[in-house]
């Protein structure tokens, strides 16, 4: 039997991991429909407080892609943060994490496929509430953004990302019983984020924790770039310095808790 | 006589080939609790070694922290002449693992499964093996249902596939037949023991089976309260303790009738 050359990073495995999450995600309807109904919910639910407050706020009338463009990028920040996370509970509920760590899958291997099945789940999530948003409120993200689209996306699916490797860790070493935070932690970031409204609207004292969080600046790049016209470099340059010492958090976070977790013992026991 | 519990299960045969397992000073607490107390064994190649030993003997402390699912306090690890973890990406491609208290996947089918796996084990021609393996392990006829919906005979067979997906050169076996039916559990020694016949591979295997492992070990290392207690072919240890089988040998053991 012929076996290829052991390699420091081997494309064949990274894409047997996306494989196996595409496997689950593809080959079912429900899970596909669960993917947009939450981005499509949030969408509509804001898209008719925003017709509903063109009649009354001449800020909104100006910018009235605000809530919607807010809510979608919100949505790809939450789900690229799930997608990590959902493909490491997978394999605890599945029992079977500890396969994969004694095959020759290296951890970094085993993160960029989750990343590229985390990005596919923000694609078709976001992108199909994004797609419902044009016959149901006559929005075009994109042309709403304009290419600046592009990189607010990037920014905050590696910050979910980033969340997403906390998070995972905190699961590993603390076991299912924490994967509640899965699903709720990021959003203790969404008031901080200003995510709907300028951060000089929160407390003094808590804009400066507000402006450590990559999203703060894209959120309000978004604002700039749809009230007042225009691309605001600075702010942007600051999300990429915050996100940067995020991912690198994120990183150091996941293998401190993993190697806590392998020392433990623990890689064994997850499962449900 | 106590043997000296440190040498060679079997003495490998001659040349340079480096051991299959060599591990030495070994030991893993768990707080107070001692789970693993300084083990010292080698076992060479192309041979099927038992570990055997009451519940809470170290056993799958002792196979977690071989295959480097567990971090020892202290003492050194060789799998196949490298040493683990640091060398851990030499070696896992040559080496596999099954055991019933780890899953695959349940919605996934057995073909998308051991796909999954022969691209992790980096194999060039997965869909030739994946066809070997069902015809070996009688397989055929499941490769397409969801492996969550087969009985677990069939499903210890499809661990068993995943295990031998990439022609191990060592194989761990933690309870390989726990939870089969006695038709289900000896057609599974029957494959383990043609597939190592042909393959001339090492089998490390912790068990509860007497029988199993008086079926397929050519030597049983024996655990008591995380030590290596004695050691030797069944058929040593059967002479040694007295006794006609090796279910009466664990008893002795685990029952505290002989001193060690």
């Amino acid at each position: 039997m012929s076996r290829s050359r052991p390699l420091l990073l081997s494309l064949r495995r990274i894409r047997a991991i996306f494989r196996r999450h595409a496997y689950l995600v593809f080959a079912s309807w429900p899970r596909l429909l669960e993917l947009v109904y939450w981005p499509a919910v949030q969408m509509t639910l804001w898209g008719y407080l925003t017709l509903f407050l063109q009649q009354e706020s001449s800020l909104v009338a100006r910018a009235s892609g605000l809530f919607l463009s807010a809510v979608l990028l919100w949505d790809t920040l939450f789900r690229g943060q799930l997608g990590v996370a959902i493909c490491f509970l997978e394999e605890m509920y599945a029992r079977h994490l500890a396969h994969l760590f004694v095959s020759p899958l290296r951890p970094f291997e085993l993160l960029i496929a989750v990343f590229a099945i985390s990005l596919v789940r923000v694609l078709i999530g976001v992108g199909g509430a994004a797609l419902l948003a044009v016959p149901l409120f006559g929005f075009v993200l994109p042309q709403a953004l304009g290419w600046a689209l592009v990189p607010f996306f990037a920014v905050l699916v590696m910050f979910g990302w980033a969340i997403g490797l906390i998070i995972v860790g905190l699961v590993l070493r603390l076991g299912l019983a924490a994967e509640s935070l899965a699903w709720g932690a990021i959003f203790f970031l969404q008031p901080i984020s200003g995510v709907y409204y300028p951060i000089q609207t929160l407390p003094s004292f808590v804009q400066p924790l507000a402006w450590c969080l990559p999203s703060a600046a894209i959120f309000e790049g978004m604002r700039t770039v749809l009230v007042q016209g225009r691309f605001d470099p600075q702010l942007f340059l600051w999300a990429i310095a915050m996100l940067a010492l995020w991912l690198v958090g994120g990183a150091l976070t996941f293998l401190a808790l993993f190697r806590s977790a392998r020392r433990l013992g623990l890689l064994m026991q997850v499962g449900e | 006589m106590i043997p000296d519990l440190a040498r060679p299960a079997l003495r490998p045969s001659k040349g340079v080939i480096a051991p299959a397992i060599e591990v030495s000073g070994l030991e893993k607490r768990f707080g107070a609790v001692v789970a693993v107390a300084g083990l010292d064994f080698v076992v060479p190649r192309d041979r099927t070694v038992a570990l055997l030993g009451p519940n809470g003997a170290g056993k799958t402390t002792t196979i977690a922290m071989l295959l480097g699912l567990l971090e020892p306090d202290r003492g050194t690890i060789r799998l196949l002449g490298h040493e683990m973890p640091k060398s851990r990406y030499s070696v896992l491609p040559r080496v596999n693992f099954s055991s019933p208290y780890l899953d695959l996947p349940l919605r996934l089918t057995v073909r998308q499964n051991l796909r999954v796996y022969a691209d992790l084990y980096g194999l060039e021609e997965p869909a030739q093996r994946i066809k070997q393996l069902a015809a070996m392990l009688d397989l055929d006829d499941l490769l397409d249902r969801p492996v969550g919906k087969l009985s677990a005979g069939q499903k210890t067979r499809v661990h068993l596939a995943k295990a031998l997906i990439n022609d191990p050169e060592l194989l761990f076996l933690d309870e390989p037949t726990a939870s089969l039916d006695p038709d289900s559990a000896d057609r599974l020694r029957g494959h383990l023991e043609r597939w190592r016949a042909a393959r001339g591979a090492t089998i490390f295997l912790a068990s509860h089976n007497m029988a199993e492992v008086e079926r397929l070990a050519d030597e049983v290392l024996l655990m008591k309260q995380g030590r290596l207690i004695d050691r030797g072919s069944p058929h040593e240890l059967l002479a040694r303790y007295g006794r006609r089988t090796l279910e009466e040998v664990f008893l002795d053991v685990a029952r505290n009738r002989r001193q060690w």
